[in-house]
């Protein structure tokens, strides 16, 4: 009874806290950003900030041909891990199902077959992922509390969410419980870690380009 | 907390923007960054990594501007930046970068690093944390009036030999003239053919030009030292010679800093658009040589090729001018692996080469511009910076290279139509 009373909390009220706290955050995080302004150039532009930024934000979602070994590496285990992660969450029939009844939109899933293959493949480029943070010299060099802090918060929705689909280790309602729990935890650190990149990326990606386009540098 | 520390955190904090606080909140240290940068490539080591040489910046963002950074201070557990920690990552921050901006291309969140450490440089200069060497020039350059010392009556000896080289009157002061022409100080000191050059093909191409007596000098020693009062005061000689000659244009001389600190953050810097317009030298060359006006009648059959100046490019766009010019005299030139905006830098630039501490990983670094010529196999370099071209001409000493450098415009002098001897058409 009890297993049943947290479920009914986290997948009622909990997740409402979750998704307030997340849209809220993420909204005054992006305002907070965008209200520490910049000087507007003075100088006499030689092309359009807006086509610059634009190009930008979509060719930086490419994968460059101009990486070294590590590189391709970073890049190629983390488009998986985003891809598998986003196929998951988007494309899982019980997801529909709940965004179905929250949003009134739906479309259609992916077997089960594709979506068991994008969570394991995904699983499998976050931990190579964090294994390369440990061993490699630069990334080690670089990463702080935060870094894996934010993988574990991504982490754990993947791992509980497969596990729940296979039934492993627990009681279904235990599983689902944990699952939804783990991300509640995601929606509500992401707005004040470096999670919130799902959107200032976009941000950080329009101001690089927007520099370049103001230069007419097509780049 | 000493008051040049407490300078230093007000600088850094004012300087985070809109941009910068994106690029930090976007940063997930994958740490592609470090194989764009040559003093990373060429050491392997990991302290050189664009984006770690803006920790202490980074730190003084979270902890001031972010919900987790107060959270964090609140409870104890984060770190404060102290001034131990700026005097370490002094030599980071100005030995071994050298604004070139090839991390800012390809960062995946899409950070402009290098805009980043233009500012970080701001606050080492508030907290006193900047080289002897940047700060001997930039003294040099707001009390004499260039960094490398160069004054009128360089100029004015330099003018005089030119003339007497080529037959042809060098303008000085000329009001009313189209162009003011700005040099740089290796120009006028290690370089002064360029005067020559300008001279020769601005009477074939009937360009109506000058110099200014009290605003020749480009070199901005304040834009690579980080301090915006310095570079304000130094391109504001410049505006001021410019609106005393009445000129329509301002020709940035071949020197990268120059261009950026005259073409991107001159108006910026005295806080108001400027009543010319700015052109890069070998802009306009090019433009010259569109509408028919720069002609040239031979060519040189040397096996050569263009080292692109990352402010020139990368970060100031002039990519296609000097192929163009390149190919109307150049018939075996040459692209080095990755030219233009993916170009490797000579290592000198941002202010190293002033920078004389920094000397030993300088020329260390070289050796990713030596697997580039290594590649080519030419017998001469072309370039439109002339702090490249010492920075080149040092780097291949140091390797043994024999390769020539020359610059572009003097090339491009060299071939003038109807001037084989000192006097153009």
């Amino acid at each position: 009874m009890v297993t049943q009373e947290i479920l009914l909390w986290v997948r009622g009220t909990g997740l409402q806290i979750a998704v307030a706290v997340f849209v809220i955050g993420m909204v005054f995080r992006m305002l907070h950003i965008r209200m520490l302004g910049r000087k507007k150039s003075l100088a006499q532009a030689r092309g359009s900030e807006w086509s610059g930024g634009l190009r930008t934000i979509w060719k930086r979602s490419l994968v460059s041909t101009r990486l070294s070994a590590r590189g391709y590496f970073t890049v190629i285990a983390g488009f998986i891990f985003h891809i598998g992660f986003f196929v998951t969450l988007l494309f899982l029939s019980q997801h529909i199902d709940l965004i179905r009844a929250v949003l009134g939109l739906h479309w259609p899933a992916m077997p089960r077959g594709v979506i068991d293959m994008a969570a394991v493949l995904s699983i499998a480029a976050m931990v190579a992922l964090l294994v390369h943070r440990f061993v490699d010299p630069v990334k080690r060099l670089l990463s702080d509390f935060q870094d894996y802090l934010t993988w574990l918060l991504s982490f754990l929705p993947l791992l509980s969410g497969f596990m729940l689909l296979r039934e492993i280790g627990f009681e279904y309602i235990t599983l689902l419980t944990l699952h939804i729990a783990s991300v509640e935890l995601l929606l509500i650190v992401a707005p004040f870690t470096k999670l919130a990149h799902m959107f200032t990326t976009f941000m950080a990606r329009w101001y690089n380009g927007a520099v370049n386009g103001f230069k007419g540098i097509n780049i | 907390m000493t008051t040049s520390l407490q300078n230093g955190i007000n600088t850094l904090l004012a300087q985070i923007d809109a941009p910068t606080a994106s690029f930090f909140s976007s940063c997930v240290h994958c740490g592609l960054c470090a194989d764009a940068c040559l003093f990373y490539t060429e050491t392997g080591d990991p302290k050189y990594t664009p984006i770690h040489k803006l920790e202490p910046m980074r730190r003084l963002w979270q902890q001031e501007y972010t919900f987790w950074g107060k959270l964090m201070k609140g409870i104890g557990l984060s770190k404060p930046v102290t001034d131990e920690e700026l005097a370490e990552w002094e030599p980071l921050v100005y030995d071994s970068c050298t604004l070139c901006g090839r991390c800012s291309l390809v960062c995946p969140v899409g950070n402009d690093i290098v805009y980043m450490v233009r500012k970080m440089r701001e606050g080492m200069v508030a907290s006193g944390h900047a080289p002897e060497g940047l700060k001997g020039a930039t003294q040099r350059a707001i009390e004499l009036g260039s960094p490398m010392g160069v004054n009128l009556n360089t100029l004015k000896a330099q003018i005089k030999h030119a003339e007497k080289e080529t037959g042809l009157t060098v303008p000085l002061d000329v009001e009313g003239a189209d162009y003011m022409m700005v040099l740089s100080s290796a120009e006028v000191a290690d370089y002064p053919e360029i005067i020559g050059a300008v001279t020769r093909i601005f009477k074939q191409a009937n360009v109506s030009w000058t110099l200014a007596s009290d605003g020749f000098e480009g070199t901005n020693s304040g834009i690579q030292i980080g301090s915006s009062d310095l570079a304000a005061e130094l391109v504001g000689r410049i505006v001021r010679a410019a609106k005393r000659l009445k000129v329509k244009y301002v020709i940035s001389p071949e020197c990268g800093h120059a261009f950026t600190a005259l073409r991107w953050e001159g108006p910026n810097l005295i806080g108001r658009p400027f009543p010319f317009k700015v052109i890069h030298i070998i802009e306009l060359l090019d433009q010259l040589r569109s509408e028919g006006r720069l002609k040239t009648d031979s060519k040189d059959d040397t096996r050569m090729t263009f080292h692109d100046p990352c402010q020139m490019v990368r970060r100031g766009g002039v990519i296609e001018q000097p192929r163009k010019l390149m190919n109307m005299v150049a018939p075996n030139f040459v692209e080095m692996p990755e030219p233009g905006v993916q170009n490797w830098c000579c290592g000198g630039g941002g202010g190293v080469s002033a920078n004389h501490r920094a000397e030993p990983l300088r020329n260390q670094v070289f050796s990713r511009k030596k697997a580039q010529l290594d590649a080519v196999n030419v017998k001469t370099i072309v370039t439109s910076c002339s702090n490249c071209r010492s920075m080149l001409l040092d780097g291949l000493e140091n390797h043994h290279m024999d390769i020539e450098v020359i610059g572009l415009t003097e090339l491009m002098a060299e071939h003038l139509a109807e001037d084989k001897k000192g006097s153009a058409a």
